[in-house]
């Protein structure tokens, strides 16, 4: 048994061309681009006025350079500026608009629909939603990862006032058939919100095309600042109401109260507009890479397979298990590659994945899962090292399980009787 | 996550991996734990039948870090030990050993669990009878 290569190599070295560790968890929080950081720069010393002081020179260049970020996020998903609100980020975007609906739609329905592998963002405020008198519907996802329409249809109902799917999951990377959902909810005069935070800068998104009503974006997911985000809602056909979650000076036309994070909105601005500029470009060099990795890991493994349908994807995810291995003792092995697991042990609640339980994988392909999340910054020396680390501490790791020894000796693992603990 | 040094040094150089053959009078073998809990391990002791010494012991893990470790340590400690002996060691030993947090003290649970289990089939084989003072426990808990 040859020795698993070791956790505690130094940090920060450099091997076989690159720079360790490496990040390729673009999914969780990506990198602030510099050109977003040069465009913030002057809003924290220089231009720091209040943007609501509407009485001086201060307020008026901090307004200005707002209104500039609200038409940049706009047009990168085909709205108009009037219907972007910022906020602190996609989970407040999410809770003002779930909530902000049923509160104003109440007169109308209480009735919402959703998926079972939305972010908890969407799913905690659903529950909350549900305490309050408000029906929710769950709608389960195949084993590729999508709902299905008909599920959609039978679920609406007279009392339904909104239907909440993301655009792209944020394990699995799977995009959710918006299109159709889009124009069903158009249909039956149903408003739909979406969770694009991981769709939007990486996939082409227009809310007029797929008729979204409502869609919460967030800055650092796209190479923007933490802690900015921004909630569309459509203003013409209809038009959408909202209530504030957030009381206060009554701005961001009275649905989302506070002082304006001027820079941070700068930052998400510029980000979209990066995102604009370099979409097709970006997604082709994400998806060719991402290609690149499957297939490297597939010519020398077996036992390994992707999790949720490489058709609708997102060009820079790959979720994959390493059945036999257990998540986290992989990542333990890749200790200078930055990716995640959907193991149990790498979650606070010890339970696996439950996006991944979700398409029916069982609780031990969970455990054995990966997500890598490709982006701007990785290249493809990087992705070549990613590939051979794995495959490397993969390979060492089966040499320890006595599962991969059992299967490899012909032994059918689901005959056995094991006894959970 | 940090993990302490011994755990990371048994994960590093994982020690006593491998199998011996299942059918032997001398070998008992226990396979604890489940896939779906995220981990298997299987512990095996060979006995000295004279002297009720194990002379070998080998395992292999699926399960985190902490398990490795756990079960790699078990097998460093049952060598030499009576089957007695080996009974004794207790899964806080392990937790100590390898300063193991909160959430990895199953790890432990279960290392315990495969040296009883493989004790258990040891005896099982050989007609010894179970002592009350340690008797075999099920890998449930």
């Amino acid at each position: 048994m040859s020795a698993v290569e070791s956790p505690t190599t130094p940090r920060n070295g450099t091997s076989h061309g690159v720079h360790l560790p490496i990040y390729m968890d673009n999914h969780a929080t990506t990198p602030m681009d510099p050109r977003v950081l040069d465009a913030m720069m002057p809003y924290f010393t220089k231009i720091f006025g209040n943007a609501a002081s509407r009485n001086h020179s201060f307020g008026w260049e901090a307004e200005q350079a707002v209104e500039q970020a609200r038409e940049q996020i706009a047009k990168l998903i085909g709205a108009t500026a009037k219907e972007i609100i910022f906020t602190s980020g996609a989970t407040e975007s999410n809770n003002l608009a779930i909530k902000g609906i049923a509160e104003m739609y109440k007169e109308r329905g209480n009735h919402i629909i959703t998926q079972v592998t939305e972010h908890k963002a969407v799913l905690d405020t659903c529950k909350r939603l549900e305490k309050s008198g408000c029906r929710v519907t769950y709608l389960p996802v195949d084993a590729e990862g999508r709902i299905d329409m008909e599920d959609l249809k039978r679920a609406m109902e007279e009392k339904t006032i909104l239907v909440s799917i993301m655009f792209a999951n944020n394990e699995i990377g799977v995009i959710q058939p918006m299109e159709e959902i889009g124009k069903l909810c158009r249909e039956r005069g149903v408003l739909f919100h979406t969770d694009a935070v991981q769709a939007v800068g990486k996939v082409p998104v227009d809310v007029n095309a797929l008729n979204i009503d409502v869609l919460s974006l967030s800055g650092h997911k796209i190479y923007g600042p933490k802690g900015v985000g921004a909630l569309y809602v459509r203003r013409r056909n209809p038009r959408v109401q909202i209530s504030a979650q957030i009381d206060g000076g009554g701005h961001e036309r009275g649905m989302r109260s506070g002082t304006l994070n001027v820079a941070g909105i700068v930052g998400l601005g510029k980000a979209c507009e990066l995102c604009r500029e370099e979409l097709p470009m970006e997604a082709e060099r994400l998806r060719k890479m991402r290609d690149r990795l499957k297939a490297r890991l597939e010519s020398k493994l077996d036992h390994i397979h992707v999790n949720g349908t490489m058709e609708h994807h997102l060009p820079g995810n790959l979720n994959m298990s390493f059945v036999y291995v257990e998540g986290e003792s992989l990542l333990m092995g890749i200790n200078d590659i930055a990716v995640s697991s959907g193991s149990a042990c790498t979650s606070a609640t010890l339970e696996p994945s439950y996006v991944l339980k979700a398409l029916g994988l069982g609780d031990d392909v969970a455990h054995s899962s990966i997500r890598f999340g490709l982006g701007r910054f990785n290249t493809e020396a990087e992705v070549d090292y990613v590939a051979d680390k794995v495959i490397d501490v993969v390979q060492k790791l089966r040499e320890l399980s006595p599962l991969y020894e059992m299967v490899k000796e012909g032994i059918d693992l689901t005959k056995i009787q094991w006894e959970a603990h | 996550m940090a993990y302490s040094d011994k755990v990371l040094d048994h994960y590093t150089h994982p020690r006593n991996v491998g199998q011996m053959d299942k059918g032997s009078a001398e070998v008992g073998t226990g396979l604890v734990g489940a896939p779906e809990c995220g981990d298997v391990m299987r512990l095996q002791i060979k006995v000295n039948p004279e002297t009720q010494v194990i002379e070998d012991a080998k395992f292999k893990t699926f399960g985190c870090g902490s398990a490795i470790a756990s079960s790699s340590l078990a097998t460093e400690w049952v060598k030499g030990k009576t089957v007695e002996e080996a009974m004794q060691i207790k899964n806080t030993d392990i937790v100590k050993e390898l300063s193991l947090p909160p959430v990895k003290i199953h790890c432990s649970v279960l290392a315990e669990d495969a040296i009883r289990a493989a004790i258990g089939d040891w005896k099982k084989k050989n007609g010894v009878q179970e002592s009350s003072a340690a008797p075999m426990v099920a890998t449930a808990h």
